[in-house]
């Protein structure tokens, strides 16, 4: 690729006076030698399964072996319909739609990892959700995948993408950074604006652990999906509005580099920190799995 | 550059819950099942670091012996692996261990019949990428960015010019180069990460020549 950091990106994208997603593809192609076509289907193919994952998560009973997680992305849109919610409606819905990825994904549903699976819901949540509003063409959708995978790109060459290796920061937080950035292409903001948005939504996320009750990606990674995708909402308004980041985007990203080598192992998806180890934590473990011979 | 290509972030498509536990861990299952070539009589499989502690409520297991099935990571029979494995017959031993390795998410598998056995190291590194650290005691660093092919021989003159021309006459190109081996004039193994893909036609030519063993391609 031609670019290492969101500074390379922003700048090339400004040189070419193109939008970040083309030059994510052109990029994509060059790399792996392939056709603009080739490309464009095989993310196609992507937003399919992230569309069928929303849909079932929406209408299906769905509900994980554990029984801790599902039903509650219906619950949430059963209420934009029926109340005077107080956020937006966009926001909600993308809220909504995050849960019921995730939801599918505890569920041992198929769906499409972005950047990971435990992170999947955030991306597609606010992709289907700011499409409605925007009322988005179908390729215009796409691009919003290119755009999301250009910042993922980065963030995993430079720091983690992964709970097990950076904590919980490193998965819905770069999930949040890709979304915001991608939606702000998608509303007709500016590469520089996707940077900002990227740097204003991390900076939020910086130092979240990974902390799965029971090892099971449900809790809190369903509620943390949604969390993240109203995060990459707000983030992307705020860099439309025209609000910089303090703290340049690629030296956030380093930031949560470091903070991830400094946390502890506990905190990177073992199961023996933070929700994990809380009484109710331990008694869902037990329950779920009986006694634990390193209990 | 661990992560090459858009998508290694947007995908993959797979059977959840977790990219690092479910789709990798499966992909380093389907690397020891393309390494031993034929369905094993028996697994044994040791997990490392986060792999051990949480490989019950990710469904590693579920997910490596799938792997060991030769199934995708987006293969819904994935699910019900462990059932498939136990109606063919397959012995599956999961082995969770205290030691830490260089990476958190670590797998040894090793798998075996009447006819021999193979053992394979990996790593699920994010996003559902691998890394394979070692291939039957052989150290070897596998980043899983290219098809790569792998041919175990007799360490003898020529071998790497012969595998290196049937390449080049079907314009494969090469990247990286690695050989191993275990002594002088015995076992060796090499590893070529190619930019194109290696079809099967290319692996039978491959394998027909003297003195090659077993040959087979990951991260196709």
């Amino acid at each position: 690729m031609r670019f290492q950091s969101i500074k390379e990106l922003v700048d090339l994208a400004e040189k070419e006076n193109k939008p970040i997603s083309e030059i994510m593809i052109e990029d994509e192609m060059a790399q792996s030698e392939r056709t603009r076509d080739d490309v464009m289907e095989e993310m196609s193919r992507n937003l399919e399964v992230m569309e069928q994952a929303i849909h079932r998560g929406l209408n299906e009973e769905v509900k994980s072996h554990s029984g801790l997680t599902g039903g509650d992305a219906r619950k949430l849109r059963e209420y934009i319909r029926q109340h005077d919610f107080l956020s937006g409606e966009t926001l909600l819905y993308a809220v909504s739609q995050a849960m019921a990825t995730n939801e599918v994904n505890a569920a041992m549903g198929t769906i499409c990892a972005t950047p990971t699976a435990g992170s999947a819901g955030v991306v597609p949540g606010c992709l289907f959700a700011v499409s409605a509003k925007r009322n988005a063409s179908r390729e215009e959708m796409i691009r919003f995948l290119f755009t999301a995978g250009a910042v993922g790109y980065v963030i995993a060459n430079n720091s983690f993408i992964a709970g097990a290796t950076g904590g919980c920061q490193a998965e819905i937080g770069s999930a949040t950074a890709m979304a915001a950035a991608a939606i702000v292409e998608m509303a007709g903001g500016t590469p520089r604006q996707s940077g900002e948005a990227v740097a204003i939504s991390l900076k939020n996320l910086l130092g979240l652990v990974c902390d799965p009750v029971a090892g099971l990606v449900e809790v809190p990674c369903v509620k943390r999906n949604a969390l993240g995708a109203s995060t990459a909402m707000v983030s992307a308004d705020m860099a439309l509005a025209g609000i910089e980041s303090v703290v340049p985007v690629d030296e956030v990203i380093e930031a949560m580099y470091r903070v991830g080598n400094m946390m502890p192992n506990a905190l990177k998806e073992t199961a023996l920190g933070g929700l994990a180890a809380t009484p109710t934590g331990q008694a869902l473990k037990e329950k779920i799995f009986g006694k634990s011979p390193d209990a | 550059m661990k992560y090459r290509s858009v998508f290694d972030i947007i995908g993959p498509v797979m059977i959840g819950p977790s990219s690092s536990h479910t789709a990798g861990a499966a992909r380093i299952g389907r690397a020891a099942r393309k390494l031993f070539n034929r369905q094993p009589k028996k697994a044994e499989i040791y997990l490392y670091g986060s792999f051990a502690k949480t490989y019950q409520g990710h469904g590693t297991d579920v997910a490596i012996v799938g792997g060991i099935l030769d199934f995708d990571p987006h293969d819904r029979r994935i699910v019900d692996s462990l059932k498939i494995a136990e109606e063919a017959g397959i012995e599956i031993t999961i082995i969770p261990l205290e030691e830490n390795q260089h990476h958190p998410n670590t797998a040894t598998i090793k798998l075996m019949d009447d006819e021999g056995e193979i053992e394979l190291t990996g790593s699920s590194i994010g996003g559902g990428k691998i890394e394979i650290t070692n291939i039957n005691g052989f150290d070897i660093s596998l980043s899983g960015n290219s098809p790569a092919l792998i041919v175990f021989h007799e360490d003898r003159f020529g071998m790497i010019a012969s595998v290196a021309r049937i390449l080049a006459d079907n314009r494969i190109n090469i990247g990286k180069m690695e050989m191993s081996r275990k002594s002088r004039g015995h076992d060796a193994l090499m590893i070529i990460e190619t930019d194109q893909k290696v079809s099967d036609q290319i692996m039978d030519q491959i394998s027909n020549l003297p003195h090659v063993h077993h040959v087979f391609v990951i991260f196709p």
